[in-house]
């Protein structure tokens, strides 16, 4: 009866998530898909504390389980709670990385517990140590850098480093399986050695335009993880829900690779920097200086403005004087809406939720493919902090490493008015022509700052 | 080969379909959900937990060390549960609609 009750939760645990996911892909049900799979794990936990037998016996060390339990659940409650909006995308990250340090260290209890088995069983035990301590270094790693606490770092010898130790990795994984008696116990610890290494090394020279991509990679590694569990236990509810997110996950990294027109394995080996030439040289065009009255004149008196958001609104927390410029402009009759590029910011929607918590109306906001016919009759575009994704090179110069790339047309537009805190390069570094143009006028500042200069300008005209 | 492959018939079965289905499921999601949507892919990854009280719950009572491990892996996973449930209502809450 046991088993029963053990396999009907991982049935139920299996269709909850599998209904969820499903959810949270339509807005008016996501809420509700994530609670249902939310209620699923539960159940699915809950069946295994009561009813896991092995080899007839059941879960003991039930004490120390729950107290496990208790305090994961009070830290990450209060994390998820505490989090700022902005930070949203390096919590996920780190989320992402206990998960894989989970799934790493189940492989080292097992392997401890039974260094002995087939084939089979040692390549699941290793897999599941290999990508699950690669998910967890990498995605702390990736924290790191979202958070601003870890530089970027790299090169082109980092590459070749990385391929090495990818290479050394899988030999070293298929002596383990072939020949156990070769290496023994220690291939266990080169292994999680060497992979923690690579988590480390792979993420690091990654640029911060990249950063979703490897997110996205990162937690599809950990439902690969997850799965090797599934697979080593006969768990089928650790199988689905690994495999579902593995997946799922690494068909939201090619939709995000595809966002911004590089093949992943261009993320991953990182091509950005070096052959970065384009159309750099041209270094003596002038830009065009904007006053904050006369830019504020010009929103004014314009019939349709349309405000373009970057990841600078992200760093500058400046989301809620958005929408108050927003409003301020539609109290004097002005038609705004927000054009969103799908991978602006640091996460692919990274720009909806933020500007979702300053209130802003969903219906303002545009994705790229209903902007771009919009901006022609369009008087006046803001970027507030954008950059790359406002590209004209991503058009025009078969040269720039961002050729090809869907970008929004604000040049299309009447006027636009970039805000931004200096003249350097977006992360692509790469130089933009926008700038250049003779309908774009430089607001320099930061953004946040900057917009609130421009909301009380407004309300004095 | 063939042994292998008749012995885990059920289980590539599994594979092949939730691959399919993870598939399907995603690719006709809006951009604008991708981060809710991965955030919640994360928090359902989060199942590896089951693993993890089972190798705890399993572990003899002598074996420190895989009692410290045991334990540090629940409370691991427990974290990625709780902290990405959590998490991802927090960004949904905001796609409410506003009257």
């Amino acid at each position: 009866m046991s088993k029963f009750l053990l396999e009907f939760s991982y049935l139920i645990g299996s269709i909850t998530f599998i209904l969820g996911l499903k959810m949270l892909g339509s807005p008016d049900r996501a809420r509700k898909g994530n609670l249902v799979a939310a209620a699923g794990m539960i159940l699915a936990i809950a069946g295994t504390v009561l009813f896991h037998e092995k080899d007839g016996q059941p879960i003991g060390n039930i004490p120390w389980i729950l107290a496990a339990m208790g305090i994961g659940t009070i830290i990450g409650w209060l994390m998820a709670m505490k989090v700022k909006m902005t930070a949203m995308p390096q919590m996920v990250s780190f989320f992402n990385g206990m998960g894989g340090a989970c799934a790493a260290i189940i492989s080292l209890v097992e392997y401890h517990s039974h260094p002995e088995g087939s084939a089979g069983y040692l390549l699941i035990v290793f897999l599941g140590l290999v990508i699950g301590s690669v998910s967890f270094t990498g995605s702390i790693v990736a924290f790191g850098k979202l958070d601003e606490k870890i530089k970027d770092f790299g090169g082109r010898y980092l590459t070749f480093l990385n391929l090495g130790l990818l290479a050394l990795i899988f030999i070293i994984l298929g002596i383990a399986v072939v020949n156990p008696d070769m290496l023994g116990g220690s291939a266990l610890w080169i292994l999680l050695a060497l992979s923690s290494l690579y988590g480390i090394l792979f993420v690091l020279p990654i640029g911060g335009a990249d950063m979703p991509v490897v997110i996205s990679l990162l937690n599809s590694f950990t439902g690969m993880a997850a799965a090797f569990g599934g697979f080593l236990y006969h768990n089928q509810v650790m199988l689905t829900g690994g495999i579902l997110v593995g997946s799922a996950g690494t068909i939201l990294t090619v939709l995000m690779c595809k966002a911004m027109n590089r093949s992943l394995l261009n993320v991953i080996i990182g091509s950005f920097g070096g052959g970065a030439s384009g159309k750099s040289a041209s270094g003596d065009q002038t830009v065009r200086e904007i006053s904050l009255s006369d830019a504020a004149i010009l929103c004014a008196y314009a019939g349709k403005v349309c405000i373009v958001p970057g990841y600078g609104l992200a760093v500058a927390q400046a989301q809620h004087v958005c929408h108050e410029l927003e409003k301020k402009l539609e109290d004097k009759g002005v038609e705004v809406y927000y054009a969103i590029h799908p991978v602006a910011g640091r996460m692919p929607g990274h720009m909806n939720v933020l500007l979702a918590e300053a209130d802003v109306p969903y219906p303002k906001l545009l994705e790229m493919e209903e902007a771009n016919p919009n901006l022609p009759n369009t008087d006046v575009v803001i970027v507030v902090g954008a950059n790359d994704v406002v590209n004209p090179a991503a058009e025009t110069d078969p040269g720039s490493p961002i050729y090809g790339m869907p970008v929004l047309k604000v040049w299309d537009a009447k006027n636009t008015i970039v805000l931004k805190r200096s003249m350097r390069a977006g992360y692509a570094g790469i130089e933009n022509e926008l700038f250049f143009l003779p309908k774009t006028k430089m607001l320099f500042g930061d953004a946040k700052d900057t917009l609130q200069k421009l909301v009380s300008e407004l309300k004095d005209l | 080969m063939t042994d292998f492959f008749l012995q885990n018939q059920d289980i590539i079965y599994i594979v092949i379909l939730s691959i399919l289905l993870g598939i399907e499921v995603i690719s006709h999601v809006p951009a604008i959900l991708h981060t809710p949507l991965m955030s919640g892919a994360n928090a359902i990854h989060g199942v590896v937990i089951i693993g993890a009280i089972i190798v705890m719950g399993h572990a003899h009572s002598g074996d420190y060390l895989a009692l410290i491990l045991g334990f540090l892996a629940v409370l691991l996973g427990t974290l990625n549960v709780v902290g990405g449930f959590v998490v991802t209502n927090r960004m949904l809450e905001m796609f409410k609609k506003k009257k």
